[in-house]
């Protein structure tokens, strides 16, 4: 099993909101004291990858398209005990929208050679346009299921050599598919990322790690340079919202939670 | 063109959900000067097909046998031969699952742009422009889509619901498509876990537990003061990552999006992706030991507290206040 999983780097996501900032300008958030990070749902695939591996065999390259600081995620990743990495180094300061990201990711992954199965994120954490897995497979000319959690590879002879699980509105849904495939990953349980042992994490850093350029890939690179045409961001605010808690009052703990029931009482019963 | 095509699936609704979309539509192609087209796809379902005549100009029906239980490539290659029988301005889609994994694929095979979890559309100098939540719901984007059509999913309860017409003025056609050859991957087994009575899109009250629980038994607990209540249960990210609630009760930037008369957040912290998850609550309370969470900054009245001392007392209180 060739695997092929992308990932993002992103902003640190769980930062308080009150450390918030923009930049109206450039329509983008201010790094200030947030650390990068890479996007959960990506270490969600990544995961659900390493336990793939772990069953069925196989080779994992991890993928980034970002800043040379992405290189991070990319050693985190080889920590993680992914096999191979490559960062396709993007010089341009403008965000790059899914449709630039999905065309300089299938190029490289064309220049990376055959796979039967890339992996990403279902979206990230900061922009969350939860489009680059689509998109991708689209560029790619194959398949893709989304908000996997889990992949087997079946038994028998069948052409539908994965079994999938993936989750729904109101559950879950089992998948037969084909290889090659695209599959975004989202959150379960037991695709919890692992963490990295230190001595890993200090080999990583002996390993190789290929660095592309924009050009090299053989694709348009002053329009993903520019950030792509397929969407503009026109504006960003933060929103003011505002409201004021009452915590219920009672001088034990009795009288408070009487005065809690009530409150709540009081608003099922106007429903 | 200037119209505007819906695509709604068949299997769910007429409700809120279905009701915001077409609301969404009308707005739209009223802007654009077009028309509305309801596509509804999968098994037929009269109630929907009514709810949509009352507001759409056109409801076409797509109820080939390939279509009635949802597959991914059959139904992609539905969407993309009726979208291009139309050649629309512009596509909307729900914020269901489905519709999130076809969007941006369908975006591409018609050459168009697709935006999604919109919460408003306008139209500016002719172009297309959605506001959406990012960065976690800590700030507020508008994207404009540069190609056409754009593909939009919406949070679609965030829509008004149009004025409802005379539904005799729609046109109602049924749609062929040719969706055999579509291979590729297939749903096997589905499975639907037990959320309740309904969805939790619909619930009326919820009470949602968090990390803070510390495990899975409190939240028998809180289906106990659930019940006495009206609501149903739902949970944080964590609370799902742990295994202590399916992943189908997450609600969340990336769970569900709730509406609740009544959202009783239980030792959830209140990171701002959960909190992107029930905007449109209309009362939060919180049950929580920290004063500093922030869950305290977005409810009406809460509690600084250790759950495990409330949650016996306020079932008590809330079987003796109810009589
Ligand atoms: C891309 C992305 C998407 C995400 N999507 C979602 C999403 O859709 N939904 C979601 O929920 N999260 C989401 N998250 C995760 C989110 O950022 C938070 O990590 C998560 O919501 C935290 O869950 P929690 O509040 O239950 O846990 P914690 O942050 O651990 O908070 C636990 C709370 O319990 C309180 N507590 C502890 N013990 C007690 C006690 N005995 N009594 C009372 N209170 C107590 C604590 O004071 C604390 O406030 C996402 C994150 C990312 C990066």
């Amino acid at each position: 099993m060739n695997i092929i999983v992308c990932l993002k780097q992103i902003l640190d996501p769980l930062i308080p909101v009150r450390d918030f900032r923009i930049d109206p300008e450039l329509r983008a958030a201010v790094q200030g004291s947030a650390s990068l990070v890479t996007n959960i749902f990506c270490e969600n695939a990544l995961e659900t990858a390493l336990q793939l591996r772990e069953r069925a065999g196989g080779k994992i390259t991890v993928l980034a398209f970002g800043a040379p600081s992405a290189e991070d995620s990319l050693r985190k990743a080889l920590a993680m005990k992914a096999d191979d990495a490559v960062l396709v180094v993007n010089d341009g300061n403008v965000h790059p929208d899914p449709m630039a990201v999905a065309r300089v990711l299938a190029a490289a992954i064309r220049k990376i050679g055959a796979f039967d199965l890339v992996m990403l994120g279902r979206e990230s954490g900061d922009w969350g346009a939860g489009q680059t897995g689509g998109l991708l497979a689209e560029e790619l000319g194959v398949a893709s299921v989304s908000f996997v959690d889990a992949i087997e590879v079946a038994d028998g002879e069948s052409h539908l050599k994965l079994h999938l699980k993936r989750q729904t509105d109101t559950g879950w849904e089992r998948v037969a598919a084909p290889t090659p495939l695209v599959v975004t990953v989202t959150n379960d349980e037991h695709n919890v990322p692992r963490i990295p042992k230190t001595r890993d994490v200090m080999m990583s850093y002996r390993q190789p790690l290929a660095k592309w350029t924009l050009d090299e890939l053989g694709i348009d690179a002053a329009a993903v340079r520019a950030g792509g045409d397929y969407y503009r961001v026109v504006d960003l605010s933060i929103p003011v919202r505002e409201t004021k808690c009452e915590l219920v009052s009672g001088d034990s703990l009795e009288d408070k939670v009487s005065d809690l029931a009530a409150r709540i009482l009081q608003v099922t019963r106007a429903m | 063109m200037s119209d505007v095509v819906v695509f709604l699936f068949s299997s769910s609704g007429p409700d809120r959900a279905t009701e915001g979309a077409l609301g969404a539509a009308r707005n739209l192609a009223d802007s654009l000067g077009g028309r509305v087209h309801a596509v509804l796809v999968g098994a037929s379902n009269e109630a929907l097909m009514r709810a949509s005549a009352a507001v759409a100009d056109a409801v076409l029906i797509a109820d080939d046998p390939a279509l009635a239980e949802y597959q991914p490539e059959a139904c992609l290659a539905a969407l993309v031969q009726i979208s291009r029988m139309i050649s629309p301005r512009a596509i909307l889609l729900g914020n269901d699952a489905y519709s999130q994994e076809l969007a941006p694929r369908l975006a591409h095979r018609l050459g168009g742009s697709a935006t999604g979890d919109a919460v408003e559309l306008a139209v500016d100098d002719g172009r297309i422009r959605a506001r959406r939540p990012v960065y976690g719901g800590k700030a507020v984007a508008v994207i404009e889509l540069l190609q056409s059509p754009a593909v939009v999913w919406l949070r679609a309860r965030a829509f008004a619901p149009a004025e409802a017409r005379d539904p005799s003025g729609a046109t109602v056609t049924r749609l062929a498509v040719d969706v055999a050859s579509a291979g590729g991957p297939r749903i096997i087994e589905r499975a639907v876990e037990d959320a309740g009575e309904s969805r939790l899109e619909d619930a009326r009250v919820i009470v949602s537990g968090g990390r803070g629980l510390g495990g899975p038994e409190p939240f028998r607990d809180l289906g106990e003061v659930a019940s006495l209540i009206g609501g149903q249960l739902a949970a944080s990210r964590a609370a799902c990552d742990a295994g202590w609630a399916p992943p189908s009760w997450q609600v969340g930037q990336t769970g569900k999006k709730v509406a609740p008369g009544l959202y009783l957040a239980v030792a959830i912290h209140g990171a701002s992706q959960h909190l992107a998850g029930i905007s449109d609550a209309k009362v939060i309370a919180a049950i929580n030991i920290d004063p500093d969470a922030p869950i305290f900054k977005h409810c009406s009245f809460g509690i600084v507290e250790d759950y495990r001392k409330v949650i016996p007392l306020l079932r008590t209180q809330l079987a003796a206040q109810k009589k």
